[in-house]
Order: C-alpha cells, then structure tokens, then sequence
C-alpha cells in the first residue's frame, strides 16, 4: 500500500482542536443568549416594504411620511443605493394586520418624495411566525434523527453518534455566527443551516467510509492510526471537494443579491465549518467509543473491495 | 474491462439528448403576453381576434403575433410597457365580457411547442407577483350553521304547534350551541324527539336547571365538516374571483386544514387585489315598513320586526327583517348605464327558484317599496396591546337604494343607485363570484415588483455563471483530462436539472437558484472521489485501466452514502419548508439525483470512449 501524499498526525492535535471547538461553541451559545439572533419578519411577523424612488432621498422624509400616517416605530434603511429604501413595521404595531402595507404605500406616496415604485412587500402574521420557527425546528431535527438512522444502518450506532454531534457541531456554529454578526435570521438561513449539515455529513461519510475499509486491512494498527490514516488519505479530497463549493459559494456572496446574502453568507461559514468538524468531531469522537476492528469485522458495504 | 455494452452508452446519450431537447425551452425565454378571454362561458372567435387586432393597431401598440384557441387569444409583445399600455387599450375597448390578463408565453419555436416542451415556471420572486396565505374562519362558519338551524327550527316548531319561548344560539366561552326554551314542560318530549328526527346532528339534552330548556350542541365531527365545506366553497369563490380579477395562471390552493394560498403572478395592483378576495359582499331583498312612523322608530320606539337602516348618502330607513331573497339565488350580475337617467346600475339574473319567489312577492307588493340591502363583512386580524391576536369581524349593512315597486319583477331587473360606474362594476364581480362561505384574513403577503423579479433573475444567472466558471477552470487545472471530462459531465448535469425541472414544470425560485449553485458545488466532489481513487490505485502501483475500473467501482459506494444523506437533508426540507426553503429542496434534491447520472454515469461512458483499450490508457490515468 502506497503512502498517502499527507502524512499528518491530526489526531495529535485533538486536544487543541477540541478545546478550540468548545470554544466556538460557547462563543455561539453565548451570543445566541446574549444578543440572539436578528430575526426576519419570517419568524417574527410584521411587514416589510422595499420602495424605489427615481433620485435618492433622505430617510428622515421618509420617516416623517410614515409617521405623518401614524405609524411610529417603523425602521426606515438604504437599501443598496440611497434611492432604494426599506420600511420595517415591527408585528407588534396594533393595528390590523394586511392593511400596514396599503397604508406604508399610501404615506410614501403622500410624502411627495417623486414617484414610488414598489419592489417588494411582505407581511407576515404574528401567528404564522410562530408556525414558521416550530416547523424550522422540526426540519431541523427530523433532518439530523434521518441522517443519524441512516449513517447507523449503513456504518454501526458510533459512527452515528459521531455524526450527529457533528452535524450538532456544524449546525450551532453557524447559527451562532449568523448571532454574533447579526446577520438577518430568516427562513432562506435556516434552508442554508440544513444544507451544511447535508454537506457536512457529506464529507463525514466519506472519512467514515474509509475508516471503515481501513480497519479490515490494517490489523495491526490501533484505531487512532486507522483514523490519522483514513484522514489523510481523504485529505486531498476534502481540499479539492471544500475548495470547489467554496468556489461556488463565493459568487452567491458577492453578486447573488440583497435576497439571498445571508443564505449564502451563512452557507459558506457552515461550509468552513462542516470540513473542519467532520475532522476535529465526526472522526475523533469515535476514539473515546472504544470502537475497535473487531467491532467491524462485518464488511456491510456493496460495491466495494473490502478485502486487503 | 472498461467498457460499456453499446446499449448502455446508447441510452446514456438519449438520456442527454432528451435533456437537452426539454432544457431548450429555458433558452428562448418568455415573451410578455396578454391573454384575451371571454367571460361566463363566452369563448373567444375569430372577429374578436380581429377586433382586438384592429384596436391595437388603433391604439399604436405593435405586437409580436397571436395565437388563437377557442377559449382565449394570446397576444405576444416585445416588453412589459408594450403589454401594459395594450392592456390599457384592449380593457377600454373590449369592455365586461372579456378579461385582458398579463402573461408570459414560451417565447421557443413551434416545433418545441409540438413536443410538449416548455420552460420552467418562474416563482413570483423571479417575475414578480403577489402571494397571499388566507386563514379561514371555520369557527364563523360553523356560527352561521347554527344561526340556520336556529330558523329551521323554530319553522319546524311552528309547523308542528309547538309553542316555544326562544330558540336562540348562545356562546359560552369556547361553548356555543342553541338554546332552546318551551312554553309548555309537556312539549320538550315531543320537540326533542322533532329535532332528533329532522336534525340528527344537533345533540339534545334537557337543561339540569330549568324544566322547560333544551340545550343542543353540533356533534365535533359535523363541525369539522362545517368548516371543511367552508373552506372548500371559500376556495371555489376564490377561483371566481381571481379569474375575474385577469390574471394568468393564478394559484388557489388549500394549505393545511384552514389556510389557503393564493399566488397571482404578474399582479401590481396589491390594494385591489385584496379588495376582491377579501370582501364578503351580498344582497338581500327586504320590504320597507311603511306601516310605522320612521320617527318614533328613531326615538327609539322600534316595531317588533323591523329594523332601521343607514340608507346610502341620506339619513335612515325602516325596514322589515325578513329577508325576501338572498344573495344565493343569484345567477348572474354585469354592471351597465341605465338608458333613461344614465346612471350605473347593475343588472341582476335569478335562478328559477328563486325567480319564482321574487316574482310572487313583488307582485303582492306592487306600490310599496323594496329596499336593495347591500351586506359587507370584513375580517381582520388585530394585534392587541397585549401582544394576542383577536379576529374580528365587521359586518356593515346599507340600503343602496328602496324604490317602489312598479310591477312584478321576473328572473332579470336592474339595482339602481349605485354612486359609480366602478361601484357598479365590483358589485357586479361580488354578486358573480358568489359569497365567502366564511370570512377570510390574509396571514403572509409577499409582493415583489417585476423589475426586481427581473433583476434577481439577471443576478441569480450571474452567479451561476461565475460559479461555473471557477469550479471548471479549478477541475481543469487539478485533474487535467478527466477534469475535462467531470467539466462536460457537469454542463450535462446542469442541463439535466433544467430539462427535470421544465418536465415536472417545478417552479424555480431564487433560492432554487442557489440550490443549483451548490449542487454544481457538490457534484463536482463526486468526480473528486473518483479522481482522487484513480491516483490512489496509480500510486499502489496498478495497471492504468485497472485504476479506472477500481477507482470508479471504489468511489462508487461513498457517492451513494453521501448523496443519499444529502437527497434525505433535501427532502426533509421539502416536505418540512415553506416558500424559499421549499423552492431550494427542489432544486437540490433534482440536483443530487442527476449529479449521480452525470458523475458517475456519464464519465465513466466518456472515459470509456476515449481510452480505447490499448496502452494510452496511462496519459489518463496519469494525469
């Protein structure tokens, strides 16, 4: 068997790694305590209107439109150019729901400002929001309990712990970036926090494959060289693999738009994240398992040499 | 050992040539469209086409040709201020009978047309349009059966001399039934057997505290039928309505057990559109009390049976409860002028039944008057002070107009009043499109304007582009030749997701945008493996087409785990997300199941091609 082209003692570094990991964590669970995260009208209802003017306008006129008409409270922000503006009305204005955005309309246009152009409205009710944020967190775990049955059936039960803390791992992460620079929290993140965890567990299963082909073939070796190994022998994958999605993202960061700018933000953090982890969590945390060859001596994969 | 059975690679190159053929579409884009319809069943023929011709021509629009079916004609335009200024045209000229709706059509040739092949459906982000989620009232719904079983039964007692006190429908709490109160204890035997018999899903008990009281509650499985009725018929109105309003391909569909969505693509007018799908509106046909003094009524002395009415810009009205004729037995309405005073009026169709008994009671009340009741109720949504949501329900009723009655009136007559010829032509549309069988309230609007649709879209196939070109040149430039080869697979499996996604006629949406984006990401890691496999084996020491055939079968079951992982993340969040989320699984999840065709499939095929079996296999292999 040839040797790999890496030849690094990942393992060596755990400790370091995993202190930094802690770290990572507590940071997220700290500021998703302290500052939480900047939600969306998606979850917390309220209406949003984005207005186009033909010559840029100073919001304080704006604001003044708006509170001409009654409605104090409203967030009033350039968005992109100075001539494009947005309105947020909070949900928690009284007021019947459905007519705000008539009336932020109405007031824009009786602001006499030069003719408005309306681009977008959404309004989303107090009661939906709360749907919204149920049904994400449902997503969120069925997502992590289905790749968790599969990756057990296909490996064996550690393997799936592993994973799922990982996934876990990947998952708080970027949930606590998106908090720590208080990135907009809306329903296109939380799309983007599940499709980490689809690629993280992507990469995951690539090492856990290998580590599972390495053990018949390296009787001899303990688990940590079997994982230091199959590590390394992926390394080379898991580089040119990040690499390319990192690739993909990155012109969804730069000219995807207003509309999709924290989906893809987020996405390229949990990307950096999800390679990392599938290290530094996924493949150590079968070390402290126990995990042995003899745990793996059932070769469960089809299509596969798994003889030596 | 690297070679594919002819067949193999033959259905292999189908399958992309089909890709190709479906994804095609996708190329020539839409033309901006205005689709011509007649309305109420009045189909569309070959002198309106002509009219319509002639009336653009007229009004200095040109246009990029028609197609006419017997149902609609579809008239394509160069761009959107075109389609709107002819819209503005063809409205004036065509008048009522026909609705002028904005459209996209395929912009692709005939023969694309012919096979069935048609562009992806754009979602509301990418062209603009409203989108509203409707929350049905179920609970007003079942309140207004149990106001009908009030009447019934009080008939039914009637009918059968049982002398009652009150039949009232009372509301306690979360509780509400009918209360039901006789004036004889020796009648509550034989009115419980009456309503058991007629009324079998109104729950009787006599009341614990008073001998003379029955107590009746609709069963929980009829109200859960209640409110499903109301929901269906809620959407069927819809449906009325949103074809009134002119739009093309407008979506009305349940969601959930009390929620409707309603998308109308191409849809600027946002206030008007709500107008129309929220409104309740109906008439009713009432008699005016002449018999009482109107004054001491509005001292306060009310007549039993009648009730004061706000009549329309001048002061009040008497008039009788009992509703002649109701909103229900009205068949058609169109609004026109009057001939004489040249006011707008509407003009109203019956159905027999109902024409039967218009005609019976206008012709015993010839000389007196008849008051045109116009009922309007509205919900809403209020977010009180506390924080909790409270719907509420207002319901605004006034007299239009009260004339005399002239003669007897039959199947069709005209309602007078009216202040506009605007006011006479929503009434019109109300009366058509038939009641809400419960209040609506809108719970999500998202509107986005066509210049921005227009401009995510231009952004979105921006960064697709961008991304593209970066993952080929690194692909290119780490694995030279079968690089290559994963770079064509790539492209095929791009116009894989597309030609899937036109055939499914699945709508992409910016998200959905994204989700290509990162499927090219992901597909290309599939390659990865393989590529990286085949180096490996090299290095072990095999036979360049012994590297092929291994690294291909090796890689092959890591591809297989981790898509499936990947394919059950999207579908979760299908089956899970809403909007955006639901707009990006798609794509994914086609996404994946392609990149495990192309990948894997299609290299392998290409691999093969050109390594004929012989020693230069090794430049390969190698590189």
């Amino acid at each position: 068997m040839a040797e790999p082209q890496f030849k690094v003692d990942f393992m060596r570094y755990a400790p370091v790694m995993l202190a930094l990991s802690g770290v990572l964590i507590l940071v997220s669970i700290l500021s998703l305590a302290v500052r939480g995260l900047n939600f969306g009208i998606d979850f917390t209802g309220g209406t949003l209107v984005e207005v186009q003017y033909p010559a840029p306008v100073e919001l304080q006129a704006v604001e003044a439109g708006l509170m001409a008409r009654g409605l104090k409270g409203a967030v009033v922000q350039y968005f992109g150019t100075r001539s494009e503006v947005l309105v947020r009305i909070p949900g928690n204005i009284v007021g019947s729901t459905g007519e705000i955005s008539s009336r932020v309309l109405d007031a824009l246009h009786g602001a006499d400002l030069g003719k408005v152009t309306l681009q977008r409205v959404e309004f989303v009710g107090p009661q939906v929001g709360e749907e919204l944020v149920t049904s994400a967190a449902l997503a969120l775990l069925y997502a992590l309990l289905a790749i968790g049955a599969y990756v057990a059936f296909r490996f064996e039960y550690r393997f799936a712990i592993g994973a799922i803390v990982s996934l876990g791992h990947d998952a708080i992460v970027t949930v606590g970036f998106c908090s720590l620079i208080g990135l907009e929290f809306d329903l296109t993140v939380v799309a983007a926090v599940l499709t980490v965890i689809g690629y993280s567990i992507n990469d995951t299963v690539v090492i856990y494959d290998r580590i599972r082909e390495n053990f018949p073939r390296m009787r001899k070796a303990s688990t940590r060289e079997i994982i230091n190994r199959s590590v390394n022998e992926t390394m080379t994958r898991t580089i040119a693999t990040t690499a390319t999605v990192v690739l993909a993202l990155l012109p969804l960061v730069l000219f995807g738009g207003d509309a999709i700018h924290s989906f893809s933000l987020a996405m390229l953090i949990g990307v950096v994240a999800g390679a990392y982890s599938t290290i530094y969590v996924a493949s150590w945390s079968l070390l402290p398992t126990g995990l042995s060859a003899k745990d793996m001596l059932i070769p469960a994969k089809e299509g596969a040499h798994t003889t030596p | 050992m690297n070679h594919y059975a002819w067949w193999k690679n033959l259905l292999i190159a189908l399958v992309l040539l089909l890709g190709g053929l479906f994804a095609l579409p996708n190329l020539y884009g839409t033309d901006p469209a205005l689709q011509i319809s007649g309305l109420r069943g009045r189909g569309m023929d070959a002198a309106t086409a002509d009219q319509v011709t002639a009336a653009l021509k007229a009004g200095g629009v040109p246009h990029l040709g028609s197609t006419l079916t017997p149902e609609s004609l579809t008239v394509r335009f160069a761009d959107t201020n075109e389609q709107l200024r002819a819209q503005d045209t063809l409205r004036e000229k065509l008048g009522e009978d026909f609705t002028v709706a904005l459209n996209l059509v395929p912009a692709s040739p005939q023969w694309l047309t012919a096979l069935h092949a048609q562009p992806m459906f754009l979602g509301l982000d990418l062209r603009g349009g409203v989108h509203f989620l409707l929350e049905v009232d179920t609970a007003a719904a079942v309140r207004a059966a149990e106001d009908r079983l009030v009447d019934d039964l009080r008939q039914l007692l009637r009918e059968d001399k049982l002398r009652y006190e009150w039949v009232r429908r009372f509301t306690d709490g979360e509780q509400t039934g009918i209360d039901l109160r006789m004036r004889a204890a020796g009648d509550m035997d034989k009115a419980e057997a009456l309503i058991a018999r007629s009324h079998p899903e109104l729950l009787v008990e006599a009341s614990a505290d008073d001998s003379h009281r029955l107590i009746g509650r609709l069963g929980d499985a009829y109200r859960l039928e209640v409110g499903r009725l109301a929901l269906q018929q809620n959407i069927t109105t819809l449906r009325n309505r949103v074809n009134e309003l002119g739009v093309a391909e407008p979506v009305v569909q349940q969601q959930g057990n009390s929620r409707i969505i309603v998308q109308l693509p191409g849809v600027q007018d946002t206030a008007r559109a709500k107008e129309v799908l929220g409104a309740t509106a109906t008439l009713e046909f009432k008699l005016v009390d002449e018999e009482h003094d109107l004054d001491a009524a509005l001292a306060g002395r009310l007549p039993p049976g009648s009730r004061l009415y706000r009549m329309r810009d001048r002061g009040q009205i008497l008039i009788k409860d009992r509703a002649i004729l109701t909103g229900e037995y009205i068949t058609d309405a169109s609004s026109g002028f009057d001939q004489q005073s040249g006011g707008a009026v509407v003009h109203v169709s019956l159905d027999g039944r109902g024409a039967g008994i218009f005609e019976r009671v206008t012709g015993d009340n010839i000389g007196r008057r008849l008051a045109v009741v116009f009922i309007e109720q509205k919900s809403e949504t209020v977010r009180q002070p506390d924080g909790r949501s409270v719907r509420r329900t207002s319901r605004s009723e006034e007299v239009i107009t009260a004339p005399v009655i002239q003669d007897r009136l039959g199947r069709r007559f005209q309602i007078t009043g009216m202040e506009s010829a605007t006011e006479a032509r929503n009434l019109a549309l109300l009366l058509r499109a038939g009641a809400l069988a419960a209040p609506l309230s809108i719970v999500e609007e998202r509107t986005v304007g066509p210049s921005l649709g227009k401009e995510n879209i231009e952004k979105g196939v921006r960064a697709v582009q961008a991304a593209l070109l970066l993952v080929v040149l690194f692909m290119a430039i780490r694995y030279r030749t079968l690089g290559m080869i994963a770079n064509i697979a790539l492209a095929g499996n791009v116009v894989l997701i597309l030609a899937v996604m036109s055939l499914l006629q699945a709508t992409l949406t910016l998200p959905g945008i994204a989700g290509i984006v990162l499927t090219l990401g992901m597909a290309v890691d599939a390659n990865v493996l393989i590529n990286e496999r085949i180096r490996e084996e090299r290095r072990n020491g095999n036979s360049p087409q012994a590297s092929i055939a291994s690294g291909y079968e090796r890689a092959f079951g890591t591809i297989l785990d981790a898509n499936v992982t990947t394919l059950l993340a999207g579908l979760l969040l299908f089956i899970f997300g809403s909007g955006p989320v639901k707009g990006f699984a798609v794509t994914l999840s086609i996404g994946i199941v392609t990149t495990m065709f192309t990948a894997v499939l299609v290299t392998r095929a290409m691999v093969n091609l050109i390594q004929p079996r012989g020693r230069r296999a090794t430049a390969i292999a190698r590189s």
